[in-house]
């Protein structure tokens, strides 16, 4: 007799475990089947430990100029292995967090690979052997993604790494090539330039952080050249020649090929969604360039069968598909005023020194849609708080609808930018205009204060620059 | 006495938590704001500070139990003199009524200093659906556009964004949390299309209808259908049933002949210059014409004064097929039947088009409806506020009529003015209808 729930969700990432949770709330009987372990790449392999990666990069870097703020520093030095063992143990911690919300809640977990098998019912296998049959009025598939491979450059998990190798180094690489400058690939480029190794990054458009305002990109590849990080955009990586030890790369641009050796390769050139072994073949589920296809409710062409996270494509962030499990099992369940996800107020935060964040329309992107607009920056050189934590490099850039007063978009570089972001998060989403956003008290000194004035100055009243 | 120190409830939801680590030894000494445990909830491990001093004289849970109980007692605290033969019952592990725990000895060093010690909601019962059913269960509050009362609930950004379309927030449903309106709203609204009636150049007092109790079938009434209410029909709704509940409204009637307007009207209409007047053309003329004569017809009522406009703006209703639209003729005692048949043709058909500008059909001093070609003899209209005065235009159409004591035949049309008697009384009325049926029985004074 196979278990009959009214709810089961296919990986416990972000977005399957908050779906299960809020199924809970609401009186299901929801079940997640996980092959790995609760709390998904966010949690154990992507964007937990890297902070926790990140901010032993940055406490090295500020002991290196501990002199700066009066304070002498010698014999700095690291363990690789206790910089990893941290990250391990705050992943460690979190994931049984997530355990833990799963008793509290009574979602049933079961480990092991599920798959769709018929209507209504999937398989759950471990170690090839079938460990479980489960029957569920509603479906969710929430199993993810995983790194993108090119031709020649698949990770070997040695030589050539992906997130995941790059995450647990067993010794600190002296010379570092990170293909692809994208939030993963920029924020191991900057881990591993903090903790002392020459990093290359090549971006195969035209600038690094290719999703961001087109300033911001500029602002932060300067902030990152002028750290000693080579960057080369426009460019590709042609071939790898793997050595014993070290990696052998002939990188073209449009105007020049030149080779480079260095000891590790990190590869991060995007995501592919899991869309494999979970049984789509000879269902509804429509596949897309490697990701499901799903509607604003989640729904796949499959009825009682949906979709979320990065599964369903871009953006490829954890809050995103937190929201859209909610979204999902609202619908399901049928709560009033339930919204789907809109897209322009979904923020995205990179962690790298400088710190970048943003939300909605670039500048670009808004001219591009025929928008009239009225654009304000804010320098951290004006701000009071940022001069004294010594962090003056950065800077606050703000979007206008010019005809309504609309914030189309506001996009950040800066020391704690991936803090303060949703302030304008906030905004968007409660439809503030520049009006309410100017007459908001920004408590002073701190850096939020650039926020508030890079506001003033798309109007033209700017007080501090 | 002995203290027992319980598991506290750090957060408003968390209902056990679990002992990660004791930061004390059973015997160590405690004093007050001393780190003794972290307890581990949810995704957080928090440090807990002792409040009260003494001596750690047993841990009843060990470092990584799970789900234990807030409330539940996780240690004894002996005080100054105490020594271990007091734990007695204190320390057994029996959990102590909540409301009779002494508060919890441990406080959050960090938190939101919620941590009381009350049980911890459980998601209220409203919020529980059947799992899997029609969207008919729901929870939160009904998606009433706007709840009772005056205030509107509606983003700056919608505020803002109706402001400058002219949209009136009180006919626009919000589909944002509890009816508030958002973008989104305004945006919709503006795809239908423009409202249908003109938006009030001066503010009337926005007295709004108690809400009509919702129509609900009795058995045995027949079967029907469910037309939900469109945009245009709302405002219809709002806005016709104000004017006549609180716009005194009087009428008055008179008939005009117009044969020699047919007879006009065919001459232009047969010569060369390619003309198409309607009869409605020279309505909307001699209704311009008669208002600059009769000024204190093209009034408005405000609280404070009667406004009398300058220009004779001249809206005609046009049907659709969902209600109607006033495009409006500016200025119509100013131009020439030409340009108002051009006018009145191009703003008929983007009005049945549903292409019409704002500012095509927002404003307006006078309105006129006409439905003589559907053979109606007369009718009166409803003022569209805060106009003063509509003229409701009757078929044109052969009756006797007695001329110079002879019974005769005429063309005759029938007018009726609807005015709101606080700004235009019944002479001013009569005098607009006697200027109206000179020009009409008499079509070559319009050429003046």
């Amino acid at each position: 007799m196979a278990d009959s729930y009214d709810l089961v969700i296919l990986g416990g990432g972000p977005g399957g475990y908050v779906a299960a949770i809020r199924a809970a709330q609401l009186g299901m009987k929801t079940c997640v089947v996980e092959r790995e372990h609760l709390g998904g790449i966010c949690l154990n392999w992507g964007c937990i430990p890297t902070k926790a990666l990140l901010r032993t990069s940055e406490i090295y870097h500020l002991m290196q100029h501990a002199g700066d703020f009066g304070l002498s520093a010698d014999n700095i030095s690291f363990d690789a292995a206790k910089v990893v063992a941290r990250s391990r143990a705050v992943a460690k911690q979190l994931s049984n967090g997530v355990g833990f919300l799963m008793r509290k809640n009574k979602v049933t977990v079961v480990m092991g690979e599920g798959k769709l098998a018929g209507r209504g019912k999937i398989a759950v296998t471990k170690d090839g052997k079938q460990i479980a049959d489960i029957e569920a009025k509603h479906i969710i598939l929430a199993t993810g993604a995983r790194a993108r491979s090119l031709p020649g450059l698949e990770p070997d998990g040695k030589l050539v790494w992906t997130y995941k190798e790059a995450m647990v180094p067993p010794a600190m690489p002296k010379s570092l090539l990170v293909v692809g400058s994208g939030a993963i690939g920029i924020e191991f480029a900057s881990f591993y330039r903090d903790m002392g190794a020459e990093v290359t990054v090549v971006e195969v458009l035209d600038r690094v952080l290719p999703v961001e305002d087109e300033e911001i990109s500029a602002f932060a590849r300067k902030a990152f050249e002028k750290q000693g990080i080579t960057i080369h955009t426009g460019a590709a990586v042609k071939v790898l020649t793997r050595h014993k030890d070290n990696v052998a790369a002939h990188i073209e641009t449009k105007d020049k090929a030149f080779d480079i050796t260095v000891d590790r390769v990190i590869s991060a050139v995007g995501i592919v969604g899991n869309v494999e072994g979970i049984g789509l073949e000879g269902t509804g589920v429509k596949v897309e360039r490697a990701h499901v296809v799903a509607d604003e409710w989640l729904r796949t062409g499959e009825p009682g069968v949906y979709a979320i996270g990065d599964l369903v494509g871009p953006p490829w962030l954890a809050h995103k598909a937190m929201h859209e499990g909610v979204i999902c099992v609202e619908h399901i369940a049928g709560v009033n005023g339930v919204h789907p996800l809109d897209l322009r107020n979904i923020p995205g935060c990179t962690y790298c020194r400088p710190q970048v964040a943003s939300v909605g329309l670039t500048e670009k992107a808004a001219r591009d849609q025929g928008y009239e607009v009225k654009v304000g920056h804010f320098p951290f050189i004006g701000n009071g708080k940022a001069i004294a934590l010594g962090e003056p490099e950065g800077m606050v850039k703000t979007v206008f609808d010019a005809k309504t007063g609309e914030l189309l978009g506001a996009h950040m570089v800066g020391a704690e930018v991936t803090e303060l972001i949703q302030g304008y998060t906030i905004a968007k989403t409660l439809e503030t205009t520049e009006s309410e956003l100017m007459r908001t008290i920004f408590p002073h000194p701190t850096i939020s204060e650039a926020m508030h004035e890079s506001v003033l100055d798309a109007y033209g009243r700017a007080l501090h620059f | 006495m002995p203290i027992q120190i319980l598991m506290p409830a750090l957060s408003p939801t968390m209902t056990e938590g679990s002992v990660a680590r004791w930061l004390k030894k059973e015997g160590d000494e405690v004093h007050s704001g001393d780190v003794i445990a972290e307890i581990e909830t949810d995704k957080a491990t928090m440090e807990y500070e002792a409040v009260d001093e003494g001596r750690l004289g047993k841990i009843i849970v060990p470092e990584g139990a799970q789900g234990i109980k807030v409330n539940q007692p996780i240690a004894v605290l002996l005080e100054e003199g105490e020594d271990a033969s007091a734990i007695g019952d204190v320390g057994a592990a029996a959990p102590a009524p909540a409301a009779e725990a002494k508060p919890a000895t441990p406080q959050p060093s960090r938190g939101n200093g919620t941590a009381d010690t009350a049980s911890a909601p459980r998601p209220a019962s409203g919020e529980r659906v059947a799992t899997g059913v029609s969207p008919a269960a729901g929870e939160g509050p009904p998606p009433a556009p706007t709840p009772s009362g005056d205030r509107i609930f509606a983003s700056p950004l919608a505020r803002r964004m109706a402001a400058q379309a002219g949209l009136d927030l009180a006919t626009i449903k919000g589909s944002g949390p509890q009816g508030r309106i958002v973008k989104a709203d305004i945006d919709a609204a503006l795809a239908r299309g423009p409202a249908p009636i003109t938006r009030a150049p001066i503010q009337t007092p926005a007295a709004r209808p108690p809400q009509p109790a919702p129509f609900t079938p009795v058995t045995g009434d027949p079967s029907f259908t469910q037309k939900p209410h469109s945009q245009m029909r709302r405002v219809i709704a709002r806005r016709l049933t104000e004017s006549k509940q609180n716009v005194p409204h009087f009428y008055e009637t008179i008939d005009c002949e117009i044969d020699e307007l047919l007879r006009i009207r065919k001459v232009l209409n047969d010569g060369d210059l390619n003309l198409n007047l309607s009869v409605n053309d020279f309505v909307i003329r001699a209704a311009g014409l008669a208002l600059r004569q009769v000024p204190a017809a093209n009034a408005s009522w405000s609280d404070d004064a009667i406004i009398l406009w300058e220009r004779a703006d001249i809206a005609m209703a046009v049907a659709l097929d969902d209600g109607l639209i006033t495009p409006i003729i500016r200025g119509a005692d100013l131009k020439g039947l030409q340009q108002i048949a051009a006018e009145s043709k191009d703003l008929a058909a983007r009005a049945r088009a549903g292409k019409l500008k704002l500012e095509e059909f927002q404003g307006g001093t006078f309105s006129i409806s006409n439905l003589g070609m559907y053979g109606i003899r007369e009718f009166a209209a409803v003022i569209n506020p805060p106009q003063g005065c509509i003229l409701a235009v009757g078929q044109g159409a052969p009756r006797p009529v007695v001329k110079n004591g002879q019974l005769a035949i005429a063309t005759v049309m029938t007018c009726t003015i609807s005015c709101d008697h606080r700004a235009v009384d019944g002479a001013v009325g009569a005098q607009f209808l006697a200027a109206f049926k000179k020009l009409i029985d008499e079509p070559s004074r319009m050429l003046l």
